[in-house]
C-alpha cells in the first residue's frame, strides 16, 4: 500500500511508470557472489566455457575499481548488494502473444509492441526482467537463414557461432560494467544475417524492467555476414520507484566486408535507473556501422557507442541525442577508431538540459599511424533551457596520420525569448513553442528513426516540456 | 468604446521596457477594411508598438488600452491574441532550425483557425494558392523555418503566413525592407487581397512610400519619440520621403 503510493507520487509525467505486481517464478536474493554467477549459468544449462567466462568476468568486476571519471558521486551511490541479479517471471519464451502470462502481455500491449510488430517490423523480442518472454521472426526471413533469437536460445542452438564472437568486440576486461554484464548476463538478442541478405524492415527488441531494485543485464550479439544488412531497434522503459535499478548491457556488432548494421535506440528508462552500457562494433572492409542513440530517461547514463574501423573503406556514424531533466545526468558520446585507410566517420551529438539536468558529451576519435586518407567529422550541439542546467563537452581527437581530414564543430545555445515570441505570435502556447524548438533541435536525429519512433519521441519531448514554464 | 465600430482601438498607450518608457501615449483607430501606415525615424517606437499590440512578454504596459473588436488585448498572452486574430509580420523573423515549414504552417493554421482548416485537402489547396501568388517555390515546405532564408525570402514567408492565417488585424513591420521591386508588388497584392473588401484591417510600418503606392493606405501616421505627431492621407508619405522628418520636428 505504502509502496504503491510512493510509486504513484514518483511517477509524475512519466508515461511508462506503472508497475505490475511482481509474480516471479525464480528470484535470486539480493547481492552478488561467485556462487550467484555459477547458479545463473547452471540454471541456464550453459556449456562449461560460458561458465568459465562468467566466473572470470565476475572476478574482474570485483577487482576493478569504479571509474574515476564521469559522475563519480552518482556512481558511488550504487549499492551492488541491494540489487537482484536474476529474476524470471515467465518460464518460457513464447512465439504467440496469447501464451505470454497475462499481466506481462498487458504491459507490452500498453507499450504498443504487438501493434508495431504487425505494422512494420520483421521480428520482435520482448524482454521482461531477466528473460525474453516473447520472440518471433517473420517466416520468410527465417527461410532465408536469418537467425534472430534471444541470446540464451542463441547460445543453446548455435554455441559454435556464439563461442567464436562472444567477447570478441568487448573483451571481458574492458570495463567494470561490461565485466559485470559478462558475469551475470541474461537475455538480449542474437542475430546472424547470412551473406547478401538484406533485411528490409527493422527488427525490434523491447526491454522492460518491472521489479524494484532490479538489475537487467542483457547481452546482444549481431553478426552481419558479407554484403548483408539489418536495422535493429531497441526501446526500454521501467516503472518509477523511489529506489534505484541498474541496467548494464553489452552490445557487440560485427559487420563483415560490405555489410551494413544500423542500431537504433530510444532509451526512456524511468529516472531511478542507472543505465551503464557498453556498445561497440567492428566494421570490416567497406562495411558500415551506424548507432542512432536516443537517451531520454534514466538517472545516470554512461554510454559511448563505439566503432572500430578495422577494414579499409569502412564507415561509422554515431548520431545521438540526450535529454537531461531534473536529477538526471546523461553522460553520452561516441568513440571511433580509424585503424585502416580510407575510412570515414561522422559523429553528431545533440543534448538538451532542463530543470537542473546535466548533459555531457564525451567523445574520442583516433586515427592510427598507418591509416591513410581518413575523414572524420564531429559536431556537438547543446541546448540549455534554463540557468540551473548544465552542459559540458569532453572531446578527444588523437590523429597520428597527417593525411586525415578532421572537422570539429561545437555549439552551446539557449532558447531565445525572440524565438519563443515568434512562435507564440503564430498561436502556439509557450509550452508548445518550446516543444517545437526542442523537437526541431532533435530533428537531425529523429529523421533517422523509423516514423513510428520519431512520432513517439516528439510526443515524449512535448510531454517533457509541459509544466516547464514558470 | 461603447458605440465604436472600430476594429482596433489604441488609447493613451504608454509602454516600455526595464523601466524605460518608449511609447508615450499612442492613440490610433483602424476601422474594418482599412489599411493604415506608420512611418517614423529609426528608434521612434514603431517596432515597439507592433510588439505591444502582439503581446511581447518583455514589454510593460503602464497605461492605456488596446482593443480588438471589443476584446481587451492587454489581458491576453501573445498566443491568445494570435487566436483572437492579431498577426505580426516581423521586422526580423526568427529562425527555428529543424522545424519544417510545411509542418509549422499546418500547426499554426490549426491552432489559429481550427483543425478543420488544417485538414489535408483544404489546407493543401489554400497553401498551393498562397504559394503560387507569392512566387514561393514548393521546395520551401521541406526547409526549416527562416533557417538560411535570404532577407527577401523571410519577408515573403511572413506574408505567406498572413495569407494562410487570415487574421482580423495584420501588423506588418517593415515587410517591404529587403524585398526587390517585384517582391514589393507581389507582397502588396497579397496584403490587398487579404485586407481589402474584408472586415480585416492592417497597420503597415515602413520607411518608404513605394509599398504605399501599391497599397494606397487610408491613413498615414508619423511616430516620433513614442507619440503620433501627425496623421494624414497618402500624400503625407510622399512629403516625408521628399523632405524627411525635420519639418515635423519644427512644428
Ligand atoms: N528590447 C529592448 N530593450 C531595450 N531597448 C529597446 C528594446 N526594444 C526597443 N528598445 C528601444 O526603444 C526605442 C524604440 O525602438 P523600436 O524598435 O520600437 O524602434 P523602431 O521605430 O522600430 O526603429 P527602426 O526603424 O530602426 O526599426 C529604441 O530606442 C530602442 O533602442
Ligand atoms: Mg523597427
Amino acid at each position: 500500500m505504502v509502496e504503491n503510493k510512493e510509486a504513484r507520487e514518483a511517477v509524475g509525467d512519466y508515461k511508462a511508470g506503472w508497475h505490475d505486481p511482481e509474480n516471479s517464478t525464480i528470484r535470486f536474493d539480493f547481492g552478488l557472489s561467485e556462487e550467484v554467477v555459477r547458479e545463473i549459468s547452471s540454471l541456464k544449462n550453459e556449456p562449461a566455457w560460458m561458465t568459465e567466462i562468467r566466473v572470470k568476468a565476475f572476478h574482474h568486476f570485483m577487482e576493478r575499481p569504479m571509474p574515476n571519471w564521469g559522475n563519480t558521486s552518482m556512481l558511488e551511490e550504487i549499492d551492488f548488494d541491494k540489487i537482484c541479479y536474476y529474476l524470471r517471471s515467465s518460464d518460457a519464451t513464447e512465439k504467440n502473444w496469447e501464451d505470454v502470462p497475462e499481466d506481462i502481455r498487458n504491459t507490452f500491449d500498453k507499450l504498443g509492441i504487438p501493434e508495431a510488430e504487425q505494422k512494420w517490423l520483421s521480428g520482435v523480442t520482448a524482454q521482461y526482467e531477466s528473460e525474453a518472454v516473447y520472440h518471433s521472426i517473420r517466416g520468410d526471413l527465417e527461410e532465408q537463414g536469418v537467425i534472430f533469437l534471444d541470446m540464451d536460445s542463441g547460445l543453446r542452438e548455435y554455441p559454435e557461432i556464439v563461442k567464436k564472437w562472444f567477447c570478441s568486440v568487448v573483451p571481458l576486461t574492458d570495463n567494470k560494467f561490461s565485466a559485470l554484464n559478462t558475469a551475470v548476463w541474461s537475455g538480449g538478442s542474437f542475430i546472424y544475417v547470412p551473406k547478401g541478405i538484406k533485411v528490409e524492415m527493422p527488427v525490434q527488441a523491447y526491454f522492460r524492467i518491472n521489479a524494484k531494485n532490479m538489475g537487467q543485464f542483457e547481452r546482444t550479439l549481431i553478426i552481419a555476414d558479407e554484403g548483408s544488412s539489418i536495422h535493429y531497434v531497441e526501446g526500454c522503459t521501467a516503472p518509477t520507484y523511489s529506489t534505484d535499478s541498474l541496467h548494464s548491457a553489452v552490445v557487440e556488432l560485427i559487420a563483415l566486408p560490405g555489410a551494413h548494421i544500423r542500431y537504433s535506440t530510444v532509451q526512456n528508462w524511468s529516472s531511478n535507473v542507472y543505465n551503464l552500457v557498453t556498445k561497440r562494433g567492428i566494421a570490416h572492409e567497406n562495411a558500415t556501422i551506424e548507432w542512432v542513440d536516443g537517451n531520454i530517461g534514466s538517472k545516470l547514463t554512461m554510454k559511448y557507442p563505439a566503432v572500430i574501423l578495422k577494414g579499409e573503406g569502412s564507415h561509422a556514424e554515431v548520431i545521438s541525442v540526450a535529454y537531461s531533466g531534473e536529477g538526471q545526468h546523461q553522460d553520452a558520446g561516441a568513440k571511433i577508431h580509424h585503424l585502416a585507410s580510407n575510412t570515414t566517420s561522422k559523429i553528431l551529438s545533440k543534448s538538451i538540459s532542463k530543470n537542473g539536468g546535466r548533459g555531457s558529451y564525451r567523445g574520442m576519435v583516433t586515427v592510427s599511424p598507418k591509416a591513410e586518407n581518413c575523414k572524420l567529422n564531429v559536431v556537438c550541439d547543446a541546448l540549455i533551457l534554463d540557468e540551473s542546467s548544465r552542459s559540458d563537452t569532453y572531446p578527444t581527437m588523437e590523429v597520428s596520420n597527417p593525411t586525415a581530414r578532421c572537422e570539429h564543430e561545437a555549439s552551446v545555445s539557449k532558447v531565445s525569448d525572440e524565438q519563443l515570441f515568434y512562435l507564440m505570435s503564430r498561436g502556439h502556447s509557450e509550452e508548445e513553442a518550446l516543444a517545437m524548438i526542442v523537437n526541431g533541435f532533435f530533428e537531425p536525429f529523429t529523421r533517422e528513426l523509423p516514423m513510428e519512433y520519431a512520432v513517439e519521441l516528439n510526443q515524449l519531448m512535448a510531454l517533457e516540456m509541459e509544466g516547464s514554464i514558470g | 468604446m461603447a458605440g465604436s465600430n472600430a476594429l482596433l482601438e489604441i488609447k493613451g498607450l504608454h509602454a516600455g521596457i526595464d523601466g524605460n518608457q518608449i511609447l508615450k501615449g499612442i492613440d490610433l483607430e483602424i476601422g474594418p477594411g482599412e489599411i493604415h501606415a506608420i512611418m517614423g525615424r529609426n528608434g521612434s517606437g514603431k517596432t515597439t508598438t507592433a510588439n505591444v499590440i502582439m503581446g511581447h512578454p518583455e514589454f510593460e504596459v503602464e497605461k492605456g488600452e488596446v482593443i480588438l473588436d471589443g476584446e481587451d488585448l492587454l489581458e491576453m498572452e501573445a498566443w491568445e491574441r494570435a487566436r483572437a486574430g492579431v498577426f505580426l509580420s516581423f521586422q526580423y523573423p526568427q529562425a527555428v532550425p529543424g522545424l519544417q515549414v510545411g509542418n509549422f504552417l499546418r500547426k499554426s493554421v490549426s491552432s489559429i483557425r481550427g483543425e478543420e482548416a488544417a485538414k489535408g485537402s483544404i489546407f493543401r489547396e489554400d497553401l498551393s494558392k498562397a504559394m503560387e501568388s507569392l512566387d514561393v517555390p514548393r521546395s520551401f515546405l521541406a526547409r526549416y523555418v527562416n533557417d538560411g532564408f535570404s532577407g527577401g525570402e523571410k519577408k515573403r514567408f511572413e506574408i505567406l503566413q498572413l495569407m494562410l492565417l487570415k487574421p482580423k488585424l495584420a501588423v506588418l513591420d517593415e515587410t517591404d525592407s529587403g524585398l526587390d521591386i517585384d517582391g514589393i508588388r507581389t507582397v502588396s497584392e497579397g496584403i490587398n487581397a487579404a485586407i481589402r473588401d474584408s472586415d480585416s484591417g492592417a497597420l503597415i510600418i515602413t520607411h518608404y512610400s513605394r509599398i504605399l503606392e501599391h497599397i494606397n493606405p487610408d491613413k498615414v501616421h508619423v511616430l516620433m519619440d513614442g507619440i503620433i505627431v501627425s496623421s494624414g492621407g497618402p500624400e503625407l508619405a510622399t512629403k516625408l520621403e521628399e523632405q524627411g522628418y525635420e519639418w515635423l520636428q519644427q512644428e
